[in-house]
């Protein structure tokens, strides 16, 4: 592990008026770490997640992120332009539903080459090694590169989503729901998937989710919101085995057994 | 030889928030130390808070009071108040544990699910692989069950494979929660000696272990737990 | 200057828009050229044609033609079809110009999906009719996006669309509108021109202005300016090429366009320069399915 996080969020809060998006959230992610944001729907995890993802500017506090070269840059005092490089290259956003983060219109490989071609890459066939190397890794078939993802499988399209992130070697992903709307099964086989590029790539991950078992399985860390506050962080196993905030020893304990 | 681990009054209850905020105390005052090279066996009736205790030391139970002092990387670390990272680097370099259930992961194969800790301390994936062969079949785990995820298995074969997890790595601490429960004598005997194994090393281990015959032969102390009781227990 | 009729009733401001249109257009046309490549925002009119007609090239037409200009008005090549012809009437009755169907005399080209063979010269003034001045459009439908990956130069959406060309025919198909990139900074569409053209448009002695009117955007490139067609290194931007030459005037490396003669499969290719191609049948030039190919052959 570094000794320097990649993430620092301090104090980010994001007011609508008067209600509450989130309040007063700090928290370093370091490289190789994935941290689960849990809670119910309106609890302010997404919210929270587009804060510190830029895409959202939240009404206080600092996000900086550790740029390449070691420096740590505040998010929301970069120009437009290196933000938006940085997303398309060191970063990756994963949506809940597929079609807000490919271009369904356009074949998978060029979904995947899209951004190798953005950062300047010109060799035709190189792109399409690239992309062909990345289907695999994600278990789609070689022979539906030039399909499109209207042509694949909710699960498929999820995976090409992964893949067209990962591309350019990103060192932090923010996921929202990655496993939601996939049928149980589907899911398991992305969790699975995703679990190992984590693992490979040695990523630095937030995933939101209400799921308590994709937190498990794929998070190191857990943060546990209500109310657009956090309630409770910690050691994930420790969260789900030690519950201590009486939310999330209601959160737990509502898990359906099967 | 340092001390591996060392636990100071340690305090552990649960609060029950939703039934009333109750408080349901577990120990108090727990102190012992682990040796190098010793296994202590935490002693004492069901629900005097052996697991518990292990738990706190392997760091997914929070803990009220006290300290766990760790010998990691060369210095102590307060295992009862180290942040979440502290905590996975020390599981990953000098805690090991093996536990009484297997958390099966969708897809991942038996071999690899034991070659995982080793892997994570950066040995090379085959090796990591061959290593776990190695002890399934010291534990007479049939290999055709190797590469098929074990979320099928029986629960001594999945017992076995978590055998084979906690003890690929040389971690200097090992935490054994009931590693023998549903085993038969002849993969007892294996483990039984696959322990012995570990104290020659110099390993501290901690395990419970509900079998008399399996206590008796591997415990060099026992802690019994019941001192621990909380005096605030009804 | 307002054109009155004999009995006295006002018609037309000279080039059919009131002056203040026309600063307004120019104003956009100096924008346009002062940031090559740039589409600058017009407040376009209402034309007496329809949109698709030329409405934009029109406009810009008006804006900047005087009394002495030469116009020379052309539809895909051609001085004598429909849309030519009364676009030149109409500037011939609304500005009162002289007009012309030769390259080398016009001060003025307006065009709509042609650049003329004839190399233009300095101080001559290429107009475009622009149906869609986004050519990152199709694959990023929202405008505000556009204009934002414009802002940053963020391009690599355009290789997508060449990428997806490769991957579907195995060469890059697009033969029309290719997109090229403008001084090392915009993107922009050339209009539907065959790519054939793109060459033309760089380094041109000539000052190219494009209007889209119902799109409402002006742009242009200036005189000597960079203009270099997107490709790959493995897959690099190529003109079409012809087997044979002009059937009417044997010319060779130009552009034809293909004329169906019967219903058994008869054809022949000829200029898509009209103008171009009469000027070398006057120099005594003969293709092989010309009139009088036969006595003119050597």
């Amino acid at each position: 592990m570094s000794d320097q996080p990649l993430l620092r969020v301090s104090g980010v809060s994001k007011f609508y008026g008067n209600r509450i998006g989130c309040k007063d959230v700090s928290f370093d992610l370091w490289p190789g770490e994935v941290l689960a944001i849990v809670g119910e729907s309106g609890s302010g995890k997404t919210t929270l997640l587009n804060c510190i993802s830029t895409r959202l500017m939240p009404t206080a506090g600092t996000v900086s992120y550790r740029m390449r070269d070691g420096q740590f840059r505040d998010l929301y005092r970069m120009g437009e332009a290196e933000r938006r490089f940085l997303m398309r290259t060191d970063w990756g956003f994963v949506h809940q539903n597929p079609a807000d983060g490919l271009r369904m219109s356009v074949s998978a490989g060029a979904n995947v080459g899209e951004r190798l071609m953005a950062v300047g890459e010109r060799h035709y066939g190189n792109i399409r090694e690239t992309a062909t190397d990345w289907l695999g890794r994600v278990e789609i078939d070689a022979d539906r590169i030039d399909d499109q993802p209207r042509a694949f499988s909710g699960g498929m399209r999820q995976r090409l989503q992964i893949a067209r992130n990962l591309v350019t070697g990103p060192r932090l992903v923010f996921m929202d729901e990655p496993t939601g709307g996939l049928d149980v099964s589907v899911q398991a086989r992305l969790l699975d998937l995703l679990r190992g590029l984590v693992n490979d790539l040695g990523l630095a991950v937030v995933v939101v989710t209400h799921d308590l078992a994709v937190a498990r399985l794929l998070s190191h860390r857990m943060m546990v919101m209500k109310d657009g506050a956090v309630v409770e962080t910690g050691l994930t196993d420790r969260v789900l085995d030690d519950p201590r905030a009486p939310y999330t020893q209601l959160l737990v304990s509502s898990i359906l057994q099967v | 030889m340092p001390t591996p681990v060392v636990v100071s009054d340690v305090a552990k209850n649960f609060t029950m928030h939703l039934r009333g905020g109750i408080v349901i105390p577990v120990v108090e005052h727990v102190d012992f130390s682990l040796k190098a090279g010793q296994c202590a066996v935490l002693g004492g009736p069901s629900g005097a808070g052996k697991s518990s205790i292990l738990k706190m030391l392997y760091g997914n139970y929070g803990v009220e009071k006290g300290q766990i002092l760790v010998r990691h990387n060369g210095d102590y670390v307060d295992l009862a108040s180290a942040d979440p990272r502290t905590v996975i680097a020390i599981r990953r370099d000098t805690i090991g544990y093996v536990s009484q259930f297997l958390r099966v992961v969708p897809r991942v194969s038996a071999l690899d699910v034991a070659a995982e800790p080793l892997a994570q301390r950066g040995a090379d994936p085959d090796k990591a692989r061959a290593r776990a062969a190695e002890l399934f079949s010291r534990l007479n785990l049939p290999e055709t069950l190797w590469n098929l995820p074990p979320a099928t298995f029986s629960g001594g074969e999945q017992q076995r494979v978590n055998i084979a997890r906690g003890f690929i790595t040389d971690h200097p601490v090992l935490l054994l929660d009931e590693p023998t429960a549903s085993l038969d004598a002849k993969n007892r005997a294996v483990v039984i000696e696959m322990i012995a194994e570990k104290k020659k090393a110099g390993v501290a281990l901690l395990g419970i272990f509900h079998d008399q015959d399996v206590r008796d032969e591997v415990a060099d102390a026992i802690i019994d737990v019941t001192r621990f009781a909380s005096s605030k227990a009804a | 200057m307002t054109i009155g009729t004999d009995d006295g009733l006002a018609t037309y401001n000279f080039a059919y828009l009131d002056e203040q249109t026309k600063r307004m257009i120019r104003r956009a046309i100096l924008k346009g050229i002062a940031i090559p490549g740039y589409q600058v925002p017009f407040a376009s009119r209402e034309m007496p044609m329809p949109y698709g007609w030329g409405t934009g090239g029109v406009q810009v037409t008006a804006s900047i033609i005087g009394p002495d200009d030469v116009l020379k008005v052309i539809d895909q090549g051609a001085d004598d079809t429909t849309n030519a012809v009364s676009i030149r009437a109409f500037f011939a009755k609304v500005a009162d110009v002289e007009t012309t169907t030769e390259t080398a005399k016009a001060s003025i080209i307006q065009t709509r999906h042609r650049i003329p063979e004839e190399k233009l010269k300095d101080g001559q003034i290429l107009v475009y009719q622009v149906p869609i001045p986004e050519p990152l459009r199709f694959l990023e439908p929202r405008e505000t996006e556009t204009r934002k990956m414009h802002a940053l130069a963020e391009y690599g959406l355009m290789h997508v669309k060449l990428y997806e060309d490769i991957a579907k025919n195995g060469h890059i198909a697009t033969t029309y509108a290719y997109p090229v990139k403008v001084e090392d900074r915009y993107v922009m569409d050339p209009s539907p021109t065959p790519k054939f053209d793109n060459p033309k448009m760089h380094m041109s002695d000539a000052l190219q202005l494009f209007g889209a009117g119902r799109e409402k955007r002006i742009y242009a490139v200036p005189p000597h300016t960079k203009v270099v067609s997107l490709d790959f290194e493995d897959y690099p931007f190529e003109i079409q090429t012809f087997e044979e030459p002009c059937a009417m005037c044997g010319a060779q490396g130009v552009y034809l366009d293909e004329v169906i003669l019967d219903d058994r499969g008869g054809r022949m290719f000829v200029c898509s320069d009209t103008d171009y191609c009469e000027k070398r049948r006057e120099d005594g030039h003969r293709g092989h399915l010309a009139g009088d190919a036969m006595e003119a052959a050597e």
